[in-house]
């Protein structure tokens, strides 16, 4: 009986990891159809987040050394929206219904995020500031002008090369007078520790059975997740406003929806996901620039599996897939196949992590040639659409 | 139209936020390298400009040309960016001693992305374009791998600093990091006295965990010893409930866990064993590459009471070592540790300097021989390159203490003569290697 449970909360644990760290994709890629390759990366800026939260809080002492952890969720979902935000607005929006571009931009922006965070220190930031400061204010200022249009061209010309200049110059001077204290990378490539709070430390004991305290947060957290997305997605306007333009655009947009600012909108709320997802994981994994890299298969893989276009079929992918995945690679499944020589050669074959993996993966093949559509298939707005 | 407009405006700012990102990092570049031309002894160094180490092809005859070839991007650029680190305080210390052959090493750094095709095109680039007069690289040994035909076709010299697996022995490179007789038999042997007969190995699913495993697995079968358990993750994989649950069923009541685990998945690993309730006193974990670097990554309340196996700890207690660490903390900052493959790192340059000095030419096949028996005051204690071209090194086991560094709980009293063809797998059995003597060769029959 005991071990029936512990399969199952193994089982369960490992699909709410996927599930948390797949749901924003399940909105931005499931809903919107957009294929963010820098879900990772998101996932890993919400990692880092909570790295900072601790520190943070750490240094207050006492009572909020010991609570950061819901700071840090709070702060990761702002982060990760505001960047899937800059993100939406500044690449995607561009290249809606042009999957393969989108593609290669995003995959793009997940190795600048990666690179940035290795390298990110206070001259950088100061000299990015300095530089969006002058260029988008002076646009902005300038933007007052009467002929504004006709001069746009020019000033551009001017101002770039002007902004860039004075940013490189004072990044120059800061990191010549300052030295180490200002060019020392905050993260570095290295990873950063992540320690999860006192009382997330050990587990509840059932008989032999421990249930680690950090799985069960991960679950809870999890469960809390769906129930806000069903709530906003069926109680809320925006919600209504999105699962209109996910099935009809066009029509919505005759009705007076503003799909921009939906678009943003689901974005963002995708990206703050995954935000959320980032500070679940540094409880788990490791806290490093390629974190997110670990979870981006895994991440598409469910989301496609449940069916692009249903929130439920993603949820269902993920638990599936965590539970087969821990049946075999733990090798659950020895005492039942005891009585037959060659089926538990075939247990003990695939029963060690990476085999699992394999098989897997064949069974989803396999999975994919009887339904294509996976689990829960819904014409949503396709990215060709 | 609007739509039009829009796109060229992204190209736009992304062209500028993009430029302005790389002249921030061409701006940021130099300033830990020039600014350190004010380390001790660097006033007496006389010819030289601003900064004597930097990655510009200046050309030239008044230097020489050295390659650094690590992965400074990518996944394994959590190791080998801090051996690129020491490498290039060597270097610096060097030529504020006032150089080689009364020369200037001038250090040419390359990216291997850690991606193995792009080792062996950099490794090329190096030894062609740059005409390094050797190169110093490479931590996987798969990078070792993809550039070890370059380096024989060409008859040029790679100097790696990283323990591994063994069962190399290549003429043109120069192995300063331990041979498996130098850190996995130590420990396992050490295990098997102080903590208990029963094993588990765990490790990433790759050529140094499968070979050190079957080494082990060899050595506890010819010492009274058991294998209870073995698995393997995909690098970069985090779920490990898995192999949690294995350990706990095929150790009820605690054993030895010898993990051969890289990178990320540590992390993973160690926080699945604290959340399990498999403590160090119950369940002691002898890991071989986790270092003082990992532990800051992976977090010290994980780790406080596991056991690491290395030939080097940065609290290792010689002259040598406090210069060492003190070096590099005012290079790199307070907060900065060093770890075996750095102190690896930091040896090589070093040795590669007096092979030189002693050919008195940069010469390739001169320099070889010349390195032969080289000795170095390291910070791990006096090392000796042997003629299999390997480094005789001692062997310490640490436990981690309260303060992320280790609490050394053993150490040998000499230096261990590195074997590289290990004798405990039937086909290398007998073998050895040996270079001073042109009829023996790398690999010959006892």
């Amino acid at each position: 009986m005991l071990e029936v449970l512990e399969v199952i909360f193994n089982g369960l644990s490992t699909g709410a990891v996927l599930l948390i760290s797949s749901l924003g994709l399940a909105i931005v890629f499931g809903l919107m159809g957009v294929i963010n390759l820098a879900h990772g990366e998101l996932i890993m800026l919400g990692a880092y987040t909570t790295f900072l939260v601790q520190n943070v809080c750490k240094a207050f002492g006492s009572p909020w050394k010991e609570s950061y952890i819901f700071f840090a969720l709070i702060l990761a979902f702002i982060v990760g929206a505001i960047a899937g935000l800059i993100l939406e607005r500044g690449v995607i929006r561009y290249l809606y219904g042009r999957p393969l571009e989108t593609l290669l931009a995003t995959w793009g922006v997940s190795l600048i995020l990666q690179q940035f965070v290795r390298t990110v220190n206070w001259v950088l930031v100061i000299g990015i500031a300095i530089f969006c400061l002058l260029f988008f204010g002076g646009l902005w200022v300038l933007n007052r002008l009467p002929n504004f249009q006709q001069i746009r061209k020019w000033v551009i010309t001017v101002m770039l090369p002007l902004s860039i200049g004075i940013a490189a110059v004072t990044g120059g001077f800061l990191s010549q007078t300052y030295k180490l204290a200002v060019t020392k990378p905050w993260f570095g490539a290295q990873g950063v520790a992540v320690t999860a709070p006192k009382w997330l430390f050990g587990g509840l004991n059932i008989g032999t059975l421990t249930l680690p305290y950090v799985r069960l947060f991960i679950i809870a957290l999890t469960i809390a997740c769906i129930i806000a997305l069903y709530l906003f997605f069926q109680r809320t306007s925006w919600g209504l406003r999105i699962r209109a333009v996910t099935q009809n655009r066009s029509m919505s947009a005759c009705l007076g929806i503003p799909t921009q600012k939906v678009d943003a909108l689901t974005f963002a709320l995708g990206s703050g996901l995954a935000g959320v997802a980032g500070v679940a994981i540094s409880l788990l994994g490791s806290v490093a620039p390629n974190t997110g890299q670990n979870y981006i298969v895994n991440t598409f893989m469910v989301v496609v599996v449940g069916g692009v276009g249903k929130l439920v079929g993603s949820i269902v992918a993920a638990l599936a897939i965590g539970t087969i995945d821990y049946i075999i690679a733990s090798k659950a499944l020895l005492p039942l196949v005891a009585a037959s020589k060659p089926l538990t050669d075939l247990v003990e074959f695939f029963g060690s992590t990476d085999m699992a993996k394999v098989m897997v993966f064949a069974l989803i093949i396999v999975f994919l040639q009887i339904k294509p559509g996976g689990l829960f298939p819904e014409k949503g707005r396709t990215v060709d659409a | 139209m609007s739509h039009q407009i829009g796109r060229r405006k992204f190209i736009l700012y992304g062209s500028a936020a993009l430029g302005t990102s790389l002249l921030l990092k061409a701006c940021t570049t130099p300033p830990p390298e020039s600014g350190t031309a004010s380390t001790p002894g660097a006033g007496s160094s006389p010819a030289t400009g601003a900064s004597p180490v930097s990655n510009t092809t200046s050309g030239g005859g008044d230097t020489i040309k050295v390659g650094i070839l690590h992965s400074l991007s990518g996944t394994m650029s959590i190791s080998e960016k801090s051996v690129v680190d020491a490498e290039q305080l060597a270097i610096e210390e060097i030529n504020a001693a006032g150089g080689v052959l009364g020369k200037q090493i001038e250090a040419v750094v390359e990216d291997g992305n850690s991606d193995w095709p792009t080792f062996a095109e950099k490794a090329k680039k190096l030894i062609d374009q740059d005409k390094v007069v050797t190169v110093f690289g490479c931590w996987t040994s798969a990078s070792r791998k993809a550039v070890l035909p370059v380096f024989e076709q060409k008859k040029h010299m790679l100097w790696y600093p990283v323990q591994y697996e063994g069962q190399e022995c290549s003429q043109n490179i120069f192995y300063t990091g331990a041979a498996p007789n130098q850190q996995i038999e130590p420990a396992v042997d050490w295990l098997l006295q102080n903590k208990g007969k029963e094993f588990f190995l765990v490790g990433s699913n790759y050529v140094f965990p499968k070979t050190a495993n079957t080494i082990i697995k060899a050595q506890l079968a010819a010492k009274g010893g058991k294998t209870v358990g073995e698995d393997y993750i995909p690098l970069g994989n985090t779920e490990v409930a898995p192999i949690i649950a294995k350990i706990k069923k095929a150790l009820p009541n605690g054993g030895v866990i010898f993990n051969t685990l890289n990178g990320d998945s540590n992390v993973a690993f160690f926080k699945g064993m604290q959340e399990a309730g498999l403590t160090p006193d119950k369940y002691p974990t002898m890991s071989v590459s986790v270092a003082e670097e990992e532990i800051k990554a992976i977090g010290k309340e994980y780790l406080v009471g596991h056991y690491a196996a290395w030939n080097y700890f940065q609290t290792v207690d010689t002259p040598a070592n406090k210069k060492f660490v003190e070096a590099f903390k005012k290079k790199y900052g307070d907060d900065r540790v060093t770890n075996d493959p750095m102190e690896a790192a930091y040896i090589m340059v070093y040795l590669w300097k007096q092979a030189v000095e002693k050919a008195k030419t940069t010469d390739l096949e001169p320099v070889r021989k010349a390195a032969i028996g080289q000795t170095f005051d390291a910070p791990e204690g006096q090392v000796t390159l042997e003629n299999n071209h390997h480094l005789s090194k001692f062997v310490r086991i640490g436990e981690v203490a309260d303060d992320g560094l280790f609490k050394i709980v053993f150490e040998t009293k000499t230096a261990v003569k590195p074997i590289p063809w290990n004798q405990f797998v039937a086909d290398t059995k007998g073998f050895a290697c040996d270079w001073s003597d042109p009829n023996k060769g790398g690999k010959y029959k006892v």
